[in-house]
């Protein structure tokens, strides 16, 4: 922990009292659609959170955002020109991820759900990575365990199942503050016990109905865990709107856990960081887990197999458009005195690495034939050890039936 | 090499169990036990009984009513570095955990290219001979073994079960680790001077020549009750205690069969796609041409298990393999 910002965040109970008559607060936020100074009043209790945040880290947080979503473009036409068996587009929501990949200490731990690119970007990870799951050439492109790739884990496509694991890692985190401090005792109640670290998954608001989603929220309030779950509202999960899965705003669900939530503006980039830095030091602190529910949207298609026509009009689309998170950050920038050279060498950038990408991506190899087997088991394993030579023998027959 | 002198006692298997995790505990701090009322109760079956008190409740933590959640949190703290040791309360309660153990655990390895080895233990009481009500009496070692990434083991005695359990949490792959249930009061000699061997090694339980006979767990038992009356009548079998149900150790198996030409599998599983259907196969496949009769097998029925009252009816018992070695005998 790098900093002494003193936390000035709203407590469960003042959160839960915010909801008297049914109101809830308007969402966190600093920025206007266009990018002007604009907080929500819900938002002072985050202020200062952004004190330290320099106008050079913002230019960064913007680099990242259009990179991505050059990115993002590029794996898109590939899985059109064939190269790519999926991808899962992620524009419109760059906004709060990056937000929350800054917020997010070094040390820090991240589990995300699988459209989390600015995060995977921001935290250090070769987006050529993130496209060769999707290339179909590996289950997971990048060693989370490899330090270049900033303690951000692998994507997890069977969508809820992230959020136990997530709390599990960062029971380990209390569980070693704990060995470290010679405290044997983990009892029903006991408060939160300060960890330094702290471990933020990502999923949306279609898994927010998964029971792994929820038996998290269980487990992290039952041992006061440092968990800090983010879900971004896009509305759709896939074809089935925001509707479907709640008839209450999500981040109330959090509350009824006993876990500390709020709802942000998902498009406002300094939104996001200021709520996830505050959230973030009250659980590294032994706060316990927190909760944030960005509302964003989905600019883009589900993945490359969906028809969004079918289930969303256009008018939503435009909405939404005009709400677009880099043209809130830019217009911010600009009025702080950032001028056409940044943005122009920023879209190079861009450009440079979706083109990049594309050239790695299409030159990757696939993986050797024997890494089906390779790494099933740590130990040796005689019905994998047997089918593995019999795959080796039956290919190599053909190598000889063709001299 | 020291000569190993030997240290036997006389122990109930569930106490077994209990200094097996007790053992593991003492030897590294990163072994830990998640479970439902695993604590101050010590377990429905007191197998981790008194273990919070001498480890602290954050070693042995008692969690939140939620399988999935016990397993999704394993696998974040194998993620971290710890070695968790889940118990799951019945054999019928686990399906709720199915896709952490399934998509999640098992293949976490082979997604990450070999960077994760998740060392989960996960102990399940399995089968019948209890009485009990619906849920709580079943086999479900074929869901296991089917997946690819976990290894599924099975003692059948007290030395076993010892030395077993200290084996699986030390493995670096995670296990499945089956519990015969109804063998918890089951008293006998334990040497803990040094296991009696691998974790996977199948044993021959009893020597023979007519009839090998194949089970795993609980149904070893019933197995040697069998051999002992088929040798009052003249037939004379031996007994495989399989241990290792995924994978397989086959060697003892087919080296048996080539002796004898005549095998029965008793399972109390269901029989429709069970390990014992891939066992008839897999010794069909190696032992053809010195097989005199059929694989047989005698299993559960292929229905859900009964109403405790008509448990005896399902589980196969020594009258139903002796069937089946009369059948083989005269094929």
């Amino acid at each position: 922990m790098n900093n002494t910002t003193k936390i000035t965040e709203p407590d469960l109970n003042t959160l839960l009292s915010g909801l008297q008559g049914g109101v809830d607060p308007a969402p966190v936020r600093f920025l206007d659609v266009d990018g002007n100074w604009d907080p929500s009043d819900s938002a002072a209790p985050f202020a200062a959170s952004l004190e330290q945040v320099g106008l050079a880290e913002m230019q960064t947080w913007y680099t990242d955002m259009v990179v991505t979503r050059a990115f993002d473009r590029e794996c898109t036409n590939l899985q059109r020109q064939g190269q790519m068996a999926l991808w899962v587009p992620g524009i419109g929501q760059e906004g709060c991820q990056v937000g929350f990949a800054y917020a997010a200490n070094p040390e820090d731990y991240i589990f995300p759900a699988y459209r989390e690119h600015t995060v995977a970007r921001a935290r250090g990870v070769d987006l050529v990575d993130v496209g060769k799951l999707f290339r179909g050439a590996r289950h997971s492109g990048w060693d989370p365990k490899d330090p270049k790739n900033g303690n951000f884990h692998i994507y997890t496509l069977v969508l809820g199942a992230q959020a136990q694991h997530a709390v599990g890692y960062s029971l380990a985190q209390l569980l070693d503050a704990k060995a470290a401090a010679g405290d044997t005792l983990l009892e029903p109640g006991e408060k939160g016990t300060p960890t330094g670290r702290a471990t933020l998954v990502f999923y949306g608001d279609g898994t927010s109905s998964q029971g792994d989603a929820n038996e998290a929220l269980i487990f992290a309030a039952s041992y006061q865990t440092p968990t800090l779950f983010i879900v971004q509202n896009n509305q759709w999960a896939i074809s089935v709107p925001v509707q479907r899965q709640s008839r209450t705003p999500i981040y109330r669900r959090a509350l009824g856990f006993g876990i500390p939530a709020v709802q942000i503006d998902g498009n406002d980039p300094l939104a996001a960081y200021a709520v996830a830095h505050t959230f973030l030091q009250a659980a590294r602190q032994g706060g316990g887990p927190r909760y944030i529910e960005a509302l964003t949207y989905r600019i883009g298609a589900h993945t490359t197999s969906d028809d969004p026509t079918r289930y969303r009009d256009d008018a939503e689309i435009s909405r939404w458009q005009a709400a677009d998170p880099i043209k809130r950050l830019a217009g911010y920038l600009r009025s702080k005195g950032v001028g056409d050279d940044f943005f122009a060498a920023a879209d190079a950038v861009a450009a440079a690495e979706a083109s990049r990408v594309r050239d790695s991506l299409l030159s990757v190899q696939v993986g050797h034939p024997d890494s089906i087997f390779a790494h099933v088991y740590a130990e040796e394993h005689p019905l994998i050890e047997e089918q593995r030579a019999w795959m080796a023998a039956y290919e190599a027959s053909f190598e000889e039936h063709g001299k | 090499m020291t000569e190993t002198v030997a240290n036997v006692e006389n122990m109930v298997l569930a106490r077994v169990l209990n200094k097996a995790l007790a053992d593991a505990m003492e030897a590294d701090s990163k072994v830990l036990l998640l479970g439902e009322d695993i604590g101050k109760l010590g377990g429905v079956f007191r197998v981790t009984d008194k273990l919070m008190e001498r480890f602290g409740s954050a070693r042995v933590l008692d969690t939140p009513l939620a399988e999935a959640g016990i397993v999704g949190n394993a696998i974040g703290l194998a993620m971290a570095g710890y070695r968790p040791v889940v118990e799951i309360q019945f054999d019928g309660f686990v399906y709720p955990a199915f896709n952490q153990i399934v998509s999640q655990l098992a293949k976490y390895r082979s997604r990450t290219q070999g960077a994760f080895t998740l060392p989960v233990v996960i102990r399940i009481p399995y089968g019948g001979h209890i009485g009990a009500v619906e849920h709580h009496q079943e086999s479900v070692e074929a869901y296991f073994a089917h997946t690819a990434g976990l290894r599924v083991v099975a003692p059948s005695h007290p030395n076993d079960a010892y030395w077993m359990l200290r084996q699986a949490i030390e493995a670096p792959d995670p296990v499945i680790f089956l519990e015969p249930k109804a063998k918890y009061w089951m008293k006998g000699e334990v040497d803990f001077s040094k296991p009696a061997a691998g974790l996977y090694a199948s044993r021959i339980a009893r020597p023979g020549t007519d009839v090998t006979l194949v089970g795993w767990g609980a149904m070893t038992t019933t197995l040697l009750q069998a051999a002992q009356i088929a040798e009052s009548e003249g037939t004379s079998c031996e007994v495989i205690d399989l241990r290792g149900l995924s994978p397989v150790d086959y060697e003892p198996v087919f080296a048996s069969v080539r002796k004898t030409g005549r095998v029965v599998v008793a399972q109390e599983a269901p029989g429709n796609v069970s390990l014992g259907s891939e066992l008839a196969a897999t010794i069909t496949e190696h032992c053809f041409y010195t097989l005199q009769a059929p694989v047989l097998r005698v299993s559960g029925y292929d229905t859900p298990f009964p109403v405790a009252m008509l448990e005896s009816l399902y589980l196969p018992d020594a009258d139903r393999v002796l069937e089946a070695v009369d059948r083989t005998m005269h094929y």
